[in-house]
């Protein structure tokens, strides 16, 4: 299979009070074109980190990120937001990723006007978006507070496909929201998987979610990476501790 | 069921009563406003021009607010004074509430040693007491009343850069911040576009409640013979020429006074409805 992200030895230490904090410690992995690449770990394990310094909104002590063979930290300016075209990312709570400011459809078409589409044609793309992640046009005109979790999600999802983006990354996208629209979310992120041919990393703590979607899954435990393989295979016959008890928490 | 009927009503009435009120100061305002530009059209009489033998004549139906010391109508004065003490204090409000955004912005979002180096300097300003270093300031420039403006500005504009850099660390790190970055805009933008309008409400409330402040430090610094200078007609110094004739006319003293008195409290009570409004929050802290 195609390699589409290669992530080597990346590192992370956060300083508080002088007192080093190793929050990514040394993490290689790679994600596969039109893969679904689960990645499992409690709270303050560097889940999120990960994700940030992926997407650039955090700058990683050391290490590599390969975007199709292409060394994508240290790129700035021009190349950076040509690097936004190619990867996005579904924050955890979908209200507080957009500007409680801005209307929905304002947030969906910005990637758009930035990347330098005409008003017209990026609110027809919106539309179509829209449609794509199921969502009524009268969202287009609501504000973030006045839409519950589920449909702002959805828009977010909208939001992250307007550039046509190859990999998505799902930064605990469905943790905040209840269990039925949960499993909406994951059908709707499911079916544009296979549609699209997206790759997706799919960040999460629930093991009967990544199992449901994932083909392989890496399972993270204080900074690092303590097993790979793929889903069923992991959660069958799990070879560390810790994995076992994470399985063991899924009720 | 009972129950529930009045509730609805009462959150209904209270929600009416913030648009009445907004209403009224804002209409208040206006009236204010107005009054300060149209100044010279609406005197009775020219604020400058003396007539001696009419000289601190009581409150009558000629001069209904009496005259001054060398016969000048108070009702055009204070009228007239409208003018450039609202200005002023518009202006000055304007001019700290810009300034002081820019830095705390800046501040804000850079960090760093920019981010110390101001903050500290704006300590500085702050452990200054305020009044003390205008008159020192506007001493040193001479008089004049827009050097009363500078100098009150050059004091004055750290609570803002405090206010807004507060203000923007906490949204700093919002995921919709992190949300504009990927949607490909830069630092520039996500400043315009999603940090300023975010954080305009507090710094609004505070410049609105600002006004009236700034208008009695513009008034006092006048009243030391700091600000305007004479003739022009200005409250603060106006105030200052009654004041020795405080128990013989008061009404010298009382007129100007209560000019001040009475817009002061306007742009007040127009802050907290303006706080009301835009900062809902806050003031249901300050109710309950």
């Amino acid at each position: 299979m195609e390699k589409i992200l290669e992530v080597t030895n990346l590192k992370k230490t956060f300083y508080k009070n002088k007192t080093p904090f190793t929050a990514v410690n040394e993490i290689s992995f790679t994600l596969n074109r039109g893969e679904c690449l689960g990645l499992v770990g409690e709270s303050g394990c560097g889940k999120s980190t990960t994700a940030k310094m992926i997407t650039r909104l955090l700058e990683p002590d050391s290490g590599s990120i390969r975007l199709d063979g292409e060394e994508i930290l240290g790129q700035k300016g021009k190349k950076k937001k040509e690097l936004y075209t190619k990867m996005q990312m579904i924050f955890q709570i979908p209200q507080d990723s957009f500007d409680p400011r801005c209307t929905l459809g304002d947030g969906i078409m910005e990637s758009m006007r930035n990347h330098g589409m005409k008003r017209k044609d990026a609110r027809k793309r919106m539309y179509e978006l829209l449609e794509l992640a199921e969502l009524d046009k009268s969202f287009v005109s609501r504000y973030p507070h006045e839409v519950s979790g589920g449909q702002c999600q959805r828009a977010a999802i909208a939001r992250a496909l307007a550039v046509d983006p190859r990999i998505l990354i799902c930064d605990e996208a469905t943790s905040a929201l209840d269990v039925t629209i949960q499993a909406q979310i994951m059908d709707l992120l499911s079916r544009l998987q296979r549609d699209r041919g997206l790759s997706i990393l799919l960040i999460c703590h629930d093991l009967a979610l990544v199992q449901k979607l994932c083909q392989r899954v890496l399972v993270m435990y204080k900074g690092s990476i303590i097993e790979t393989g793929m889903t069923d295979e992991v959660i069958r016959h799990p070879r560390e501790e810790y994995t076992k008890s994470l399985i063991d928490s899924v009720f | 069921m009972e129950e529930k009927k009045i509730t609805v009503r009462k959150q209904k009435i209270k929600k009416d009563y913030t648009k009445i009120k907004l209403a009224v100061y804002g209409a208040l305002t206006l009236l204010l406003i107005l009054v300060a530009v149209f100044a010279p059209y609406i005197t009775p009489y020219d604020p400058y021009e003396q007539d001696l033998g009419n000289a601190l004549l009581a409150p009558c139906r000629e001069y209904l607010l009496g005259t001054d010391r060398y016969g000048r109508d108070m009702l055009s004065r204070v009228i007239m004074g409208a003018r450039s003490s609202i200005s002023s204090a518009v202006l000055l409000v304007v001019i700290i509430t810009v300034a002081g955004s820019i830095v705390g912005i800046l501040c804000g979002y850079c960090q760093g040693k920019l981010d110390s180096f101001l903050m500290r300097l704006s300590d500085i300003f702050l452990a200054f007491p305020g009044m003390v270093f205008a008159i020192a300031a506007a001493s040193v420039m001479s008089g004049g009343i827009m050097n009363a403006v500078a100098a009150l500005a050059f004091i004055s504009w750290p609570k803002y850069a405090r206010i807004a850099r507060s203000q923007v660390l906490t949204i700093k790190n919002a995921p919709y911040i992190s949300a504009a970055r990927l949607a490909g805009s830069g630092t520039g933008k996500i400043i315009l576009k999603h940090i300023v309008p975010n954080i305009a409400g507090p710094v609004i409330v505070t410049a609105v409640l600002d006004i009236g402040t700034m208008m009695m430090e513009i008034a006092g610094l006048s009243f030391l013979g700091l600000g305007a200078t004479p003739p022009t007609a200005e409250w603060g110094s106006m105030m200052s020429n009654g004041r020795s004739m405080l128990q013989t006319s008061p009404w010298v003293i009382l007129a100007p006074g209560c000019a001040i008195f009475l817009t002061v409290m306007v742009f007040n009570l127009l802050g907290d409805t303006v706080r009301d409004i835009l900062d809902p929050r806050q003031s249901r802290r300050n109710r309950s």
